[in-house]
């Protein structure tokens, strides 16, 4: 725990030093901090303090838990039971046992719900973390997509189920309503916008949805925390001015879908590491 | 006798039977759009009946947010390209429900204006009943020179004021345009502050006096 603090509090100087830099450089404006910002990554790029999520991650895949006292080494995340090797390029795909198509949290809810028998509310309760909580479940998540660095995104629709999902996440994508009149595609359709300084990436553009999508889920630097992919489009819409999706559920799933059948082809690269 | 029978009657429905063929081929040329045989409009209205299933209330962000007015409704189902006539009769609707200001003034205080377009807050499930919205102005837009952490989603409306001037139409279009974008360019990226209450008339007035006044650091350098 303490290394996790201590890395966190050099990340922040090193953040906070390099962003003091760009606004005393006299070559400032946003492409320079946009410039700035990929050197910082790159700096830090052979130690993402995810690596600490992954580690815990790991330790409780292999660990008896929950009432009925077992691991996770029996749960089938797509390609057999207890393989982790490769599956995140290949979610969220469909499970003929659940006879649902399910991304990688919606699946490990499955896992940790039916084999070690916790409750499912005390599950997607608090799914998320903050400062002093962190959930398993984001942990699993972390170890889990850590196991498939570098491998291509596979992402199929040959089941009709699979193919529906991607179709409504589509329509999901491009649904406006509330105070705002906002959709994701609002801001997510047009190449090189940017909300402030935050560069936003383009769904309708392969590159740019590659790029967006294999680098998530990630370690926050601003908020020192490792963010799963559930907690990336639950914050979505939350400035969306949406109400709450409800954590794993089928518009998550959809929405889900439709991005990462978008990112087909690029090698996964997460867990990623953000601003 | 029973072939030329055949052969008649086949003569006879070759349009018939040309008809069956080619909406054959048609529904095979369709397919590879519709999932599990599912129909565009099926799946439409299945990705409505998904949304107002996996939705629930947070704090001030309620379920009913998701229940689309017209507007909302036929620019997520144009892809925001609606056909001529439905956008003039529903920008024209947009337009006369544009309350105007009661005293005919449409300027206020650009410095209020300034502080009201850096805040990017209002309307999320974490922002309290009681905290007032921002204007999200610089989340879009580029507006005074001295503030380089602005967003592109709008255009840049730096030196706004220098090239509107502060005539009473280019006051009304402005005011108007923040209350409602929609009422001019019906499926607009931009909120509608006012329509949707989310600015008050005094903070819409101020936003006025931030793009035109000419002491405002957007026209000002």
């Amino acid at each position: 725990m303490n290394t996790i603090i201590i890395k966190n509090t050099i990340l922040l100087f090193a953040f906070g030093a390099f962003s003091i830099a760009a606004m005393a450089d006299d070559k400032s404006g946003p492409a320079k901090a946009a410039e700035d910002i990929a050197k910082y990554r790159e700096m830090i790029s052979d130690g993402n303090p995810a690596e600490f999520d992954e580690m815990r991650g790991e330790e409780l895949w292999k660990k008896p838990g929950g009432p009925n006292n077992v691991s996770l080494e029996k749960c089938d995340l797509g390609k057999g039971a207890g393989v982790v090797k490769g599956v995140y390029a290949e979610l969220p795909r469909y499970f003929p046992d659940t006879q649902r198509v399910q991304d990688l949290e919606s699946r490990l809810l499955t896992c940790m719900t039916t084999l070690q028998g916790i409750p499912e509310k005390d599950i997607t309760a608090k799914p998320f973390g903050s400062d002093n909580y962190q959930p398993a479940i984001e942990s699993l998540v972390a170890y889990v997509v850590g196991q498939s660095k570098g491998i291509q995104m596979n992402v199929s629709l040959k089941h009709p189920k699979e193919k529906e999902a991607y179709e409504i996440g589509k329509r999901v994508f491009v649904y406006r309503a509330g105070p705002y009149d906002f959709a994701c595609s609002t801001c997510h359709s047009q190449d090189d916008l940017r909300i402030r300084m935050q560069d936003l990436p383009n769904f309708n553009n392969k590159k740019s949805a590659q790029s967006a999508y294999v680098s998530w889920p990630a370690y926050r630097v601003s908020q020192g925390l490792f963010r799963s992919f559930q907690w990336r489009i639950n914050d979505c819409l939350r400035q969306q001015r949406f109400p709450e999706p409800k954590y794993a559920s089928d518009v998550t799933i959809a929405l889900t879908m439709f991005m990462a059948k978008s990112a087909n082809g690029a090698a996964y690269a997460g867990p990623g590491l953000k601003r | 006798m029973i072939a030329d029978n055949v052969m008649g009657k086949f003569k006879m429905n070759t349009k018939g039977f040309f008809g069956v063929v080619m909406s054959l081929i048609l529904a095979f040329l369709a397919a590879p759009a519709q999932a599990a045989g599912k129909s565009d409009a099926q799946l439409d209205a299945e990705a409505v009946a998904v949304i107002k299933r996996d939705f629930r209330d947070k704090g001030i962000a309620k379920v009913d947010r998701l229940n689309q007015d017209e507007v909302q409704a036929q620019c997520t189902k144009y892809l925001d390209k609606p056909p001529r006539k439905i956008r003039d009769r529903l920008q024209a609707e947009q337009q006369k429900a544009i309350k105007w200001p009661s005293d005919g003034k449409y300027m206020g205080d650009w410095k209020a204006g300034e502080k009201l377009a850096q805040s990017g807050k209002g309307m999320t499930w974490s922002d309290k009943p009681e905290d007032p919205a921002g204007g999200n102005c610089y989340n879009c837009h580029q507006l005074s020179i001295k503030e380089i952490a602005y967003g592109t989603i709008g255009p840049s409306l730096m030196h706004f004021g220098r090239f509107r001037g502060t005539s009473e139409e280019s006051m009304r279009y402005a005011y108007g345009f923040i209350y409602n974008a929609k009422a001019y360019n019906l499926c607009a990226n931009m909120p509608r502050f006012g329509h949707m209450g989310i600015l008050s008339e005094a903070q819409i007035k101020d936003l006025v006096a931030l793009l035109l006044d000419p002491e405002s650091p957007v026209n000002k350098d």
